[in-house]
């Protein structure tokens, strides 16, 4: 017995250099494959695998149309990218097909009325289903709608509102979208007051989805003590303003606030607007939509995310984009972080100045503005499988979806998504322990309630006739003991 | 002599017993009872040690046993002894602190009766909390407030008690009581405040001798 354990000793020691060098090498690998991540109930980053590839990063230079000048704004639609070159005062329209870009027309000039004015300053553009587009003409101060043949439709000028807008009031529209209707929704600078609205026909109609004010209350103690002059060197409660829009395939309004302050937990900075203005955004996950959420100062960044832009996928999903850390935040539809990625940097994959996002099929674009680029990435084989999850998930095809959950758990063992959704599908089948039992792994409490609940009235159900014998053994018991008790009381009392 | 033993036992754990079982009386009518505690003897040291443990447990038992739906721990960063302590150290901190400032009111209770007194009116947590820990995974989320209730429900009885037993301990009116326990509250903090003052001392003096020794040491080497 002893000899064949000596024996076996110098073999347990190779194995275990071995397992000591497999494990090195896979840990190595590892750090240089991912940097996707998500949170988990703790709001602890977990190491996710990549949900998107980086395919290309493209200069304007690379395309035959000279290098971009800090462009502000991107637009998406049908296979077409328009890009707003700023400050060459140009809109560049390009074709992506089949991975590769192709260079369709540049609009620097437009002819109003017989007279041809150069655009200025260019910071947004919007193309309706009737191709027109909208383009926020920030250097002229004006919105203009051209057609195909640079011919203006439309011009609006600063609305004429002495309640709202005051006389020296420059009227600088950033970013802009067009709904169905034809309604014009503008954001423009220093208006904090929601959403311009206009007409189809250029009328003001007036503002939508007012952001609150946001104070603290030692401040606001502050201001009740101090005098007017210091007041006056106070700086003024004013609603927070918003700094992106984008439109949904429903025709509903993301916005975005780029929040300097550290109060970004209360502020929301990612809104869904009805056509009240009303945020209907669903925040049902373990945390708000915030960005980051363990916002250390490593790096030299340090405070919140700061998003600048926004983009909605067809089954719901959004994307936000941060400043702050160069990152993009995926949300599915319930508010659930999805993952994350990016990065502050010159490598491929992470932005200087990240300023607009968009999506076209499985790809996403990001613009950035100090590179001059756009950086095209693709969904992953992991990232397919999610989003396959939750759009099936949204037409009830619960069977489906948690069978691609499962494939994701295979891929990623940390994604907390994964168990709810399987949990939830087995919720649907009636399988209320196993539902459980996910559920509690991820900590999901409300879910777990409403299995637990059901678990317990089937248990209930089939165990009705064995509770009630017991409850009459035990009454009849009680009855007996009693009667003995005062039978020996009436006999000991003789 | 084994018998004497044997039967001293037997008298103490009767005694263990009776004094244990006089805890339920007491919680419920709290005026009499705080009085006959200390007064009539009817309360010992190891009923009131024996909460004391038991109280603790709970707590514990509490962060462990209760269903996720209502208390959900990082237990990677869980530590035990600092739970234990972050529940016993204020309750001998209370009864030093009551001790310090009866004495200067005139209260008639010594440094025992104020910490038996003080062991027995946490009894309403254990019978309370421990159940609770057992009924609250068999409930769900949305049944939560009648969770939530019990608790704060044993909570705000076991601080009435804390105020009758100084009431009766030290023979207070009601007024006095408050005041006194305001007081003592006031000295937990003071006492707090020269823990923390003398650690830091101390540990400033150690690592001052331990710097000399370095210098010498490397003087000499």
């Amino acid at each position: 017995m002893k000899k064949i354990t000596l024996r076996l000793v110098p073999f347990f020691g190779l194995m275990l250099m071995m397992s000591l060098l497999i494990h090195t090498k896979a840990a190595s690998a590892e750090e240089d494959l991912f940097y996707t991540y998500t949170y988990d109930y703790w709001a602890i980053e977990r190491e996710s695998p990549d949900a998107y590839a980086i395919n290309s990063v493209t200069l304007g230079s690379q395309l035959g149309i000279g290098d971009f000048n800090a462009p502000e704004g991107m637009f998406i639609k049908d296979n077409q990218i328009y890009v707003c070159d700023t400050l060459n005062n140009r809109i560049v329209q390009l074709s992506y097909e089949n991975d590769k870009y192709t260079f369709v027309k540049e609009v620097r000039e437009i002819n109003n009325n017989g007279k041809t004015e150069s655009l200025s300053k260019p910071y947004d553009v919007f193309v309706t289903d009737e191709g027109l587009w909208c383009i926020a003409d920030y250097g002229n101060m004006r919105i203009v709608t051209i057609d195909s043949e640079q011919n203006v439709i439309s011009a609006i000028y600063k609305p004429e509102d002495e309640e709202t807008l005051e006389a020296d009031y420059q009227f600088l529209p950033q970013k802009l979208v067009v709904d169905a209707a034809g309604r014009i929704f503008v954001q423009a600078q220093n208006i904090n007051k929601g959403f311009m609205e206009f007409e189809s026909d250029g009328e003001f109609v007036g503002y939508i989805g007012a952001a609150e004010v946001q104070f603290n209350i030692i401040d606001y103690f502050y201001k009740l003590i101090s005098t007017q002059e210091q007041r006056e060197q106070m700086e003024a409660f004013v609603p927070t303003e918003y700094n992106n829009i984008a439109l949904d395939s429903d025709g509903f309004i993301y916005a975005t606030i780029g929040t300097t302050d550290d109060s970004s937990t209360s502020s929301k900075p990612i809104r869904k607007l009805n056509a009240k203005g009303t945020d209907i955004l669903i925040r049902n996950g373990y945390y708000d939509p915030i960005g980051d959420l363990q916002t250390g100062s490593g790096g030299g960044y340090n405070g919140p995310s700061k998003f600048t832009d926004v983009t909605v996928l067809d089954n719901d999903c959004y994307y936000c984009l941060d400043m702050t850390r160069g990152r993009i935040f995926g949300y599915d539809f319930q508010g659930n972080i999805l993952y994350a990625f990016g990065g502050i940097g010159y490598r491929e994959g992470s932005f200087r100045y990240p300023v607009a996002i968009g999506n076209l099929g499985d790809s996403l674009f990001v613009l950035d503005k100090e590179m001059g680029t756009i950086t095209q990435m693709t969904l992953t084989e992991y990232g397919k499988l999610i989003n396959n999850a939750l759009s099936t998930y949204k037409v009830a095809q619960y069977e489906e979806s948690a069978d691609y959950w499962r494939q994701v758990l295979r891929l990623n063992g940390n994604y907390d998504l994964a168990y709810i959704g399987i949990g939830r599908s087995l919720l649907r089948d009636d399988k209320f322990e196993e539902a459980m039992e996910y559920f509690k792994l991820k900590l999901d409490y409300k879910n777990y309630s409403k299995a637990y609940k059901l678990y317990r009235k089937e248990w209930i159900e089939d165990h009705i006739v064995i509770i009630f014998t017991v409850f009459i053994i035990w009454l009849i018991f009680i009855f007996v003991r009693g009667r003995i008790r005062k039978f020996r009381r009436e006999v000991e009392g003789e | 002599m084994k018998s004497i033993t044997k039967s001293s036992a037997k008298l103490w754990l009767t005694h263990f017993k009776d004094t244990l079982k006089y805890s339920l009386h007491c919680i419920v009518s709290p005026f009499d009872g705080f009085w006959d505690l200390t007064h009539e003897k009817r309360g010992s040291m190891g009923a009131a040690n024996f909460l004391l443990i038991m109280t603790v447990l709970t707590s514990v038992w509490k962060l462990r046993y209760t269903s996720f739906v209502f208390i959900r721990i990082q237990w990677e960063y869980f530590n035990v002894i600092l739970s234990i302590c972050t529940f016993i150290l204020p309750f001998f901190i209370w009864v030093l602190s009551n001790w310090c400032l009866t004495t200067l009111f005139d209260g008639k209770g010594t440094l025992k009766d104020i910490y038996m007194g003080s062991a027995y009116a946490l009894t309403p947590y254990i019978l309370i909390q421990l159940p609770m820990i057992v009924f609250s995974n068999f409930i769900t989320y949305e049944e939560g407030a009648f969770y939530n209730y019990f608790l704060s429900f044993s909570v705000i009885w076991c601080g009435f008690l804390f105020l009758a037993s100084v009431m009766q301990i030290h023979d207070f009116t009601f007024g006095k009581a408050l005041i006194s326990i305001m007081s003592i509250i006031v000295g937990m903090l003071v006492i707090i405040f020269l823990l923390l003052l003398f650690f830091s001392l101390l540990s400033d003096a150690i690592a001052y001798f331990m710097s000399l020794y370095k210098e010498i040491s490397f003087r000499f080497y």
